[in-house]
């Protein structure tokens, strides 16, 4: 699937990954600063009811500070004006994180909309003229001729020619790739650029609708779309608010019936400290950075919706080749007949093999060597006779000092030789057909000498990845065009949980319909023209940057490695959005409890007071806080920063590693759960002992 | 507090266990359809080697029994009313018919209320009643609230009082269709239908609620209490002073009023009553009466989504949450009250406002259980309960009366409470939130939020204007934060629909008539008809299925995460109120004060 490429998948396209850079550089928290300020507009703020909620209440507050600057009355004003900047720092940070994800995919939007603007077109007029018009200016259908060292303006299908391109501008990956006419390979993006020959290429793609208009489009939009999931947690903070809003709001009146009255600014932090502020705050920076770390893995969301359905896929539909084993097959043992030795063997293989130079016969030289020790012998030229293989015969090798060595399939073998095989190698063979693996003959004269194991090699490590999807309930399916025995074999061998064996376009729609109609979602790579069916019908549709222009349009992710084993990662950088969103928004909650401790027995201090007796709820101060004053005002310090301190996890992510759904939950609740039920009792109490020793506000109890 | 006291509590959860698994038996057999049980295979097959296939034989028989008699009136019902019972209803015509219905008994009420002074049965001329409290009496006795704002026999003819009967077996008939409605939309799927509203209307009441009754009356006349329509007995008693002793079908009253989670008592002391209440062993039978229906739909929802261990793992969080606040209210009140203790007068216990054939521990129990399943039948005086055993009542009933709950409504609470908590922690298993195989999408999420708020808006509202405007406050009879955990009360109750009162509140007086007139429609109706939407997109949906990836959702972990959900909700959005009530309360009184 991938041996189109020019790059090697085995080598792992991880490591030329864009490195990750470090969140804080000068230049993106400058830049995020100033972003975060330009976003404190109530008009933008609409979007966030939690955060927009704050900003209301920090415009309350800043008023009822002007009256105590006009009033003159020095300790209302140092807690309230204090509370006051703490409530619209609350909201900055909130605003910044939101800013600094957006900044990270901003200046690669940036480097894109370069490459797209400055392009020069040679367009081909009707009458075979060639006219340099804009790259902007193109409209589908138009032919255009791209010369080596020239930028492809748009998006298109090879027409003709053949051509090497680099796409490092989109994928960051320094080899080129062949493009050509016909065939799976025609596809060209816009931006990329030829470095050798001469392609004619048709766009396909008009003004505003190429490949990579949509990638910048979606880049700097990654915030306006919010996917299904986040539109329902939103909604669930909303909610909370509105809760916590009647809850500080009738609070009043009956502070009024307890006879003691609280004051707006109070209200507010009370309001504000109950709020998911924490969740409400980064909910938009987890999505935006959700997408950015798929982009940093080269794999390009067409929506965010997409990325979501990723870490909702059950079943991931792998194909054989390239995917779960290496590209070809590869000989693993040597089987004689009886009377022959297994050295002898070997060595008659290896001799057939020597001028062979598919992938096979070069393992088959390569085993000779590992497991005996025969070096490759340099045979002089005119000793020898290599009898390559033929369509005819299906065999190859060698004639050299009159012994006459062949290999081959083992009817073809067997025609040639006349079939005296014994029962042990008739044994084997079966042996080796059933394990999915293909047998071959080798023979000296007309007599069978033994068989050789041709193999399909498992990629190193994808075992254990299987193994970790099954754990995290995701069912894997093999896609091969081998024959049902050996599909299942290898399916055995390689671990997956089913396969599909001679897979059509058909077959592989159908069995994609199939699974969804029993309720699961979905996900797919695929790269020709024939996988664009199924590939229209799956969750998760990722077709390869190297794929036809319909697989491309069928999917809704493109990965621009075009490294099939990377629908893993994806799959897990989607459920990771999902359990930092959900993680986070644990924590703000539980957070709540220490909150209520620390602002409500500072709030009643006296109630119900009749001629000199008054009720405390000071019993309540379960944290020793110093005053009412550092309590409230510890709590909405600690509310505002823990904003900031959390910003590396969501824009990171919560650490996942593939599990069952019961460990990590009770890993996470564990972590976020507790966490966040103990973590601001003692962030609280640390601040309050700071703001003490600061004397930042009153620190009289009464 | 003694063990014995403590081991009832468990006994009494052991016995809600029991009924579950018969009660819900029977209903499964009687209410849920082909269409309305998940298949087997869907499900994983679990939970089948659960079956006792003994039990559900009997169970099997009686019903059958019971069918040769009733399945001629169903008929019967059907061909009158002219109802085709195998019509499928979307979500919307299903509340609908449901509204329809409590509109007409609501209105049949309010009418008989009205015009009681020139209506026929009518021996006593009892007059007119207030408007405020014919309209406030009308929503209690639909919407299964059953608040008394009246002094039953100084106030209603015996016709109005007839028909208080008949709706006390029609609110809670009506909860087992909201329940059947949610439940349909985890069990079905693909389909925009919720079964056939009349049906299950019909077969509910004839097949549970009336045998129910009926059984519920012949134990209660064995157990002591009175049936008959004598004239009151009057007599002399040894010290000398004339008593009248008030009588009636008191046994067939209290069944429908225990069986039902209605409380609309025979007499105002209701339970505590001698006659009502004539022993323990009258008491536990009503207690187990109680339990029946509520514990039933647990395990008849088990049953329709074909995995038992999810109803076992909501039994368990509601076991959990009646024991934890039992446990709680009886070490309160047995602690007592410190100043009346300091007085040395009767040991080291709160027995003011007690009946003292019951005793400390059954009176914690049984109004820990009066506020859990939606009685409002009480057997001890609450206003007189320590200020923190009071707190546990109050957040019985804020929560939403889901622990148990009145027939069907509390079930669905309950999992209007998981779907939030699945949505909550759900995420963290990187997945689409799903309960039962049901994606939790925010038309979900607005639902059940929906659902969960209105018990917090209407009851911190309606306080918080109770307890500074004029009216609000007269009716206040003990200022402080006592009055203060009173008026919570009330429109706690009203919102539960409940209809327990707390006392120390002029229920009558016009502003409280009304407001929790208001608190007990939008208890009921505001709360569950989002649910009932719930339930039609739910069984839009196409269900998951279950692998390693699913969030569990049976086992113990869940079971805290849902009691989790429920107590930190309650908790936050009531911590306020309740420091400032019962709280402050508690601390005034270990200060010395009392209210």
């Amino acid at each position: 699937m991938s041996g189109d490429t020019l790059t090697a998948v085995e080598t792992g396209a991880g490591d030329r990954r864009p490195k990750q850079e470090s969140f804080w550089t000068r230049e993106s928290v400058v830049h995020g600063f100033k972003q975060a300020v330009l976003k404190l507009n109530p008009k933008d703020l609409m979007h966030n009811p939690v955060m927009f909620a704050v900003e209301v209440g920090a415009a309350l507050t800043t008023i009822d500070t002007l009256r105590y600057l006009v009033d003159g009355n020095a300790t209302s004003l140092a807690f309230v004006g204090q509370i006051t900047i703490w409530l619209w720092l609350t909201v900055l940070f909130a605003t910044f994180a939101e800013a600094m994800a957006e900044g990270r995919g901003a200046a690669h939007a940036e480097f894109l909309r370069q490459s797209r603007t400055e392009t020069v077109a040679r367009k081909v007029m009707p009458d075979g003229s060639i006219q340099d018009i804009p790259a902007t200016d193109l409209q589908k259908g138009d032919v255009v001729v791209v010369s080596a060292g020239e930028v492809i303006p748009g998006d298109g299908e090879v027409k003709e020619g053949i051509a090497a391109v680099d796409e490092s501008a989109i994928t960051g990956e320094s080899a080129p790739v062949i493009r050509e006419s016909g065939g799976d390979r025609s596809a060209v993006t816009g931006g990329t650029k030829v470095i050798s020959d001469e392609l004619r290429i048709e766009i396909t793609a008009g003004r505003g609708e190429s490949f990579l208009d949509k990638m910048i489009d979606l880049i700097e939009s990654a915030k306006r779309y919010k996917t299904p999931n986040e539109i329902a947690l939103a909604l669930l903070l909303a909610g909370l608010t509105l809760i916590f809003l009647v809850v500080t709001v009738t609070l009043e009146p009956m502070s009024v019936y307890a006879k003691s009255p609280v004051g707006i600014t109070v209200l507010i932090a009370l309001l504000v400290a109950l709020a998911p502020t924490t969740i409400g705050g980064l909910l938009s920076a987890i999505g935006i950075s959700g997408m950015n770390r798929l982009f940093e893995r080269n794999v390009l969301a067409l929506s965010g919706r997409a990325v979501e359905a990723a870490g909702d896929a059950n079943v991931i539909m792998l194909d054989k080749t390239g995917t779960l084993t290496i590209g070809n097959r590869q000989a693993t043992e040597f089987i004689p007949t009886s009377g022959i030795s297994e050295r002898d063997l070997a060595e008659a293989a290896q001799l057939s093999s020597l001028a062979d130079e598919t992938p096979e016969g070069r393992s088959i030289v390569v085993l000779a060597k590992e497991r005996y020790g025969l070096r490759e012998v340099d045979l002089p030229e005119n000793e020898v006779e290599f009898v390559p293989f033929s369509a005819e015969t299906r065999m190859s090798g060698v004639n050299y000092k009159g012994r006459e060595i062949r290999k081959g399939a083992v009817d073809s073998v067997c025609s040639w030789t006349g079939c005296q095989t014994d029962t042990a190698l008739g044994l084997a063979i079966d042996r080796i057909a059933r394990s999915g693996g293909t047998p071959l003959l080798v023979s000296e004269g007309r007599r069978i000498l033994g068989a050789i194991h041709l193999k399909d090699v498992v990629k190193e490590g994808i075992h254990e990845k299987l193994n970790a999807l099954r754990e995290a309930g995701i069912k894997t399916v093999m896609i091969t065009g081998d024959n049902p025995v050996t599909a299942e074999a290898i399916a055995k061998e390689v671990g997956v949980d089913d396969f599909l064996s001679e897979a059509t376009p058909e077959k592989k729609m159908d069995y994609v319909r199939q699974m969804k109609a029993e309720g699961y979602m979905v996900a797919m790579v695929g790269d020709g023209t024939n996988d664009a069916p199924a590939l229209a019908n799956a969750d998760v549709a990722v077709a390869m940057n190297t794929g036809t222009m319909a697989a491309r349009e069928a999917g809704n992710m493109i990965d621009l490695d075009s490294n099939p084993t990377k629908l893993i990662e994806i799959v897990e950088v989607g459920k990771q959005i999902l359990i930092t969103r959900g993680a986070l928004t644990t924590f703000s909650v539980t957070n709540d409890i220490a909150k209520y401790f620390a602002i409500i027995p500072a709030m009643f201090v006296s109630l119900y007071i009749a001629g000199h007796k008054a009720v405390s709820l000071g019993a309540l101060n379960i944290m020793r806080l110093t005053s009412p004053q550092t309590a409230i005002l510890s709590a909405i310090i600690f509310n505002a920063l823990i904003i900031p301190v959390l910003i590396p996890l969501a824009l990171k992510g919560v650490k996942y590693r593939p599990s069952s759904a019961a460990v990590l939950l009770r890993r996470n609740l564990f972590v976020y759960g507790l966490g966040g039920l103990i973590v601001p009792f003692v962030g609280i109490k640390l601040i309050d002992m700071v703001v003490t020793a600061l004397h930042l506000v009153s620190t009289t109890v009464h | 507090m003694t063990w014995q006291g403590v081991l009832q509590i468990f006994v009494l959860m052991g016995i809600a266990a029991i009924l579950a698994r018969v009660v819900g038996g029977y209903m499964f057999l009687v209410l849920a359809r082909e269409g309305d049980v998940r298949s087997a295979r869907s499900a994983g097959g679990t939970g089948q080697a659960m079956r006792t296939p003994l039990l559900d034989t009997w169970i099997g028989a009686i019903k059958s029994v019971l069918d040769r008699v009733i399945e001629p009136i169903e008929h019967g019902i059907y061909r009158v009313c002219g109802i085709d019972p195998d019509q499928e209803m979307r979500w919307t015509t299903y509340a609908f018919a449901l509204l329809a219905v409590n509109l007409i008994g609501f209105a049949v009420l309010f009418i008989l209320l009205g015009l009681q002074q020139w209506l026929p049965l009518n021996p006593a001329h009892m007059p007119k009643i207030p408007f405020w409290v014919s309209l406030n009496t009308a929503i209690s006795f639909t919407t299964n609230t059953n608040w008394q704002a009246y002094a039953g026999e100084a106030t209603l003819s015996y016709l109005s009082q007839a028909w208080l009967v008949v709706q006390q077996f029609l609110s809670p008939v009506t909860g087992i269709c909201l329940f059947l409605a949610v439940a349909r939309g985890f069990s079905r799927h693909s389909t925009k239908t919720l079964g056939n509203f009349w049906r299950d209307f019909v077969r509910t009441l004839l097949w549970v609620a009336v045998p129910g009754a009926i059984i519920g009356t012949i134990v209660l006349i064995a157990l002591g209490s009175p049936q008959n329509l004598h004239a009151y007995t009057h007599v002399t008693t040894i010290q000398g002073v004339h008593q009248t002793i008030a009588q009636g079908p008191v046994a067939s009253m209290t069944s429908i009023m225990q069986l039902g989670n209605n409380g609309g008592g025979f007499f105002n002391m209701n339970a505590g009553q001698p006659f009502a209440g004539p022993n323990m062993a009258s008491l536990l039978f009503q207690l187990i009466l109680g339990f029946a229906v509520p514990s039933g739909c647990i395990y008849l929802f088990g049953r329709m989504v074909a995995d038992i261990r999810q109803a076992w793992a909501i039994f368990a969080a509601m076991a959990v949450l009646f024991v934890a606040g039992a446990l709680l209210i009886y070490a309160f009140e047995a602690a007592g009250n410190p100043i009346i203790n300091a007085l040395h007068l009767a040991g080291h216990s709160n027995w003011v406002g007690k009946e003292s054939r019951f005793g400390i521990g059954s009176s914690s129990l049984f109004e820990n259980s009066t506020t859990t399943i939606s009685w409002g039948s009480t057997a001890a005086a609450n206003d007189s309960l320590t200020p923190l055993a009071g707190l546990v009542l109050l957040f019985n009933m804020k929560t939403g009366e889901v622990i148990f709950g009145s027939w069907g409504a509390g079930m669905i609470g309950m999992l209007a409470y998981a779907v939030l908590a699945v949505f909550l922690a759900g995420l963290m298993v990187g997945r689409t939130p799903e309960y039962l195989g049901k994606k939790i999408e925010s038309f979900e999420v607005k639902m059940s939020v929906l659902a969960m708020v209105v018990p917090s808006f209407v009851i911190l509202i309606l306080a918080a204007i109770s307890v500074v405007i004029g009216p609000g406050l007269a009716g206040i009879y003990n200022p402080g934060p006592h009055g203060l955990s009173e008026v919570l009360y009330a429109f706690s109750s009203g919102v539960g629909n409940n209809g327990s009162a707390f006392g120390g509140l002029n229920a009558a007086s016009p502003w409280y008539a009304a407001t929790v007139g208001i608190a007990m429609l939008l208890g009921r109706y505001a709360m569950y008809i989002p649910l009932i939407a719930l339930g039609g997109s739910l069984a839009a949906k196409q269900r998951i299925p279950a692998s390693a990836g699913t969030f569990p959702t049976h086992t113990p972990l869940f079971v805290g995460l849902l009691i989790g959900t429920v107590v930190i909700v309650g908790a936050l959005v009531f911590f306020p109120a309740l420091a400032l009530g019962p709280i402050a309360e508690q601390v005034a009184m270990h200060a010395g004060r009392l209210f």
